[in-house]
């Protein structure tokens, strides 16, 4: 038999819909699970990312300085990057702030139409959430910053998708979902 | 084999067929059973080769050719499927994504979208040219319809079924390159448009959730262009 692979999955900016599509998989996954370690996840008590991860499953979007550094170092120690879902691959909902901008975002939901000290602060939004990352002034897919090894897309990728990606994967092979996948 | 008189004899994709004058190459393809990716074209309009995705060989021609406007000529030799029109494909439906904000999950034509279901026919998984992410206004003015422009793609068919089959002409296209976007009347709110006629035939054959009914959304949400060659012959027969 060979060797099992070490598994993580990241949830940066998105809903945690796609994970949640991802135990949407139930008996398949208990099944698939004889292939793999997972060995960082938002779904398990590890709280650093191993040196050297086989394959890493990545949900969401870059939204601020954080998720950045994070698929930064996640690309460096991940020999296979797989982009899942449409706010990894497009931005989705996550940037849908895009056109409007970050500091109009805050303003609106943490200023106009919030109670509290932020809803008539002067100056920059931004600058009130100091002990937080910074946003971007736009959210982007992972690709514009690391390469990708491959796609998996949909709002969430039903499980049957996710399913077929991950065996493939477990397989040593990389999933081809041109022609299957689609956005939304 | 006799052709018919007036018959063009060419090659596509390797196969002997004949057209009728003046027949395009999409129409003897789709004839000869042949798929070419389409937007803008809709069976009952004109077409005007604004999506770009029906591009094929002609050997001997310096550049691709829409195959929804060029008539098919004695002798040509057509070439359908290469991997340069399916790059050039792919490439064409990504910038469609790029331009404007597609953003199929909150869309109101999710999984009811000629765009969105073409994306996955062409086989394209992500979107290499970076997004414009541009900020465009809805409007909602009318009472029955609603017009997105996140979700336009300048196909022109709402503004040719409104010309040619209604015969109102309140839509076309204002301004140029990037800055293209549909109108009614005279770039007025929809709401106000004198020569609307409430219809809805635009919102029918719009591919995409650019034009929607407003009590439409949900599962209710698919359209029906099916009416246009039907009126179209019936027209044609009186």
């Amino acid at each position: 038999m060979s060797e099992k692979k070490t598994l993580a999955t990241v949830w940066l900016d998105g809903c945690s819909g796609c994970h949640m599509s991802l135990l949407d998989m139930d008996e398949r996954l208990i099944t698939l699970s004889s292939q793999f370690d997972l060995v960082y996840s938002p779904l398990v008590d590890q709280k650093i990312f191993p040196a050297h991860v086989d394959i890493t499953l990545v949900e969401g979007a870059i939204g601020n300085t954080e998720d950045l550094e994070k698929i930064h170092m996640i690309r460096e120690r991940t020999r296979i990057l797989v982009a899942v879902g449409d706010c990894a691959i497009t931005g989705n909902v996550s940037a849908l702030r895009n056109a409007c901008g970050a500091e109009a975002m805050l303003r609106r939901v943490y200023g106009e139409s919030a109670q509290g000290p932020a809803q008539n602060a002067p100056g920059k939004m931004q600058d009130i959430f100091v002990q937080l990352p910074r946003l971007f002034e736009r959210v982007q897919p992972l690709h514009d910053y690391v390469s990708i090894d491959a796609f998996v897309p949909g709002c969430p990728p039903t499980a049957d998708t996710i399913h077929f990606a991950l065996s493939e994967l477990l397989a040593g092979r990389v999933p081809d979902l041109s022609g299957v996948a689609k956005f939304g | 084999m006799s052709a018919a008189p007036g018959a063009k004899t060419f090659v596509i994709d390797g196969v002997d067929a004949s057209a009728t004058p003046g027949q395009t190459i999409l129409s003897a393809a789709r004839e000869h059973n042949i798929f070419i990716p389409t937007l803008c074209h809709l069976e009952g309009l004109g077409d005007v080769g604004a999506c770009r995705l029906c591009l094929v060989e002609v050997k001997g021609a310096r550049r691709l050719l829409p195959a929804c406007t060029t008539r098919v000529d004695e002798g040509m030799e057509i070439t359908t499927n290469s991997p340069r029109l399916a790059d050039d494909r792919q490439m064409t439906m990504q910038l469609l994504f790029a331009e404007r904000n597609h953003v199929c999950s909150v869309c109101v034509a999710n999984n009811h979208c000629e765009m969105q279901s073409m994306a996955t026919t062409l086989g394209m998984t992500h979107v290499e040219v970076p997004y414009r992410f541009p900020a465009l206004t809805v409007d909602a003015s009318h009472e029955r319809f609603t017009l997105d422009h996140n979700r336009c793609i300048l196909c022109t068919r709402c503004v040719r079924v409104c010309s040619e089959i209604e015969g109102a002409h309140t839509w076309d296209v204002m301004g140029r390159g990037i800055q293209s976007k549909v109108i009614t009347d005279l770039d007025q709110p929809w709401g106000t448009s004198e020569t609307c006629t409430s219809c809805g035939k635009c919102v029918q054959v719009c591919p995409t959730g650019a034009l929607f009914q407003k009590n439409r959304t949900g599962e209710r949400r698919g359209k029906d262009p099916s009416f246009l060659p039907y009126l179209r012959t019936m027209r044609e027969e009186l």
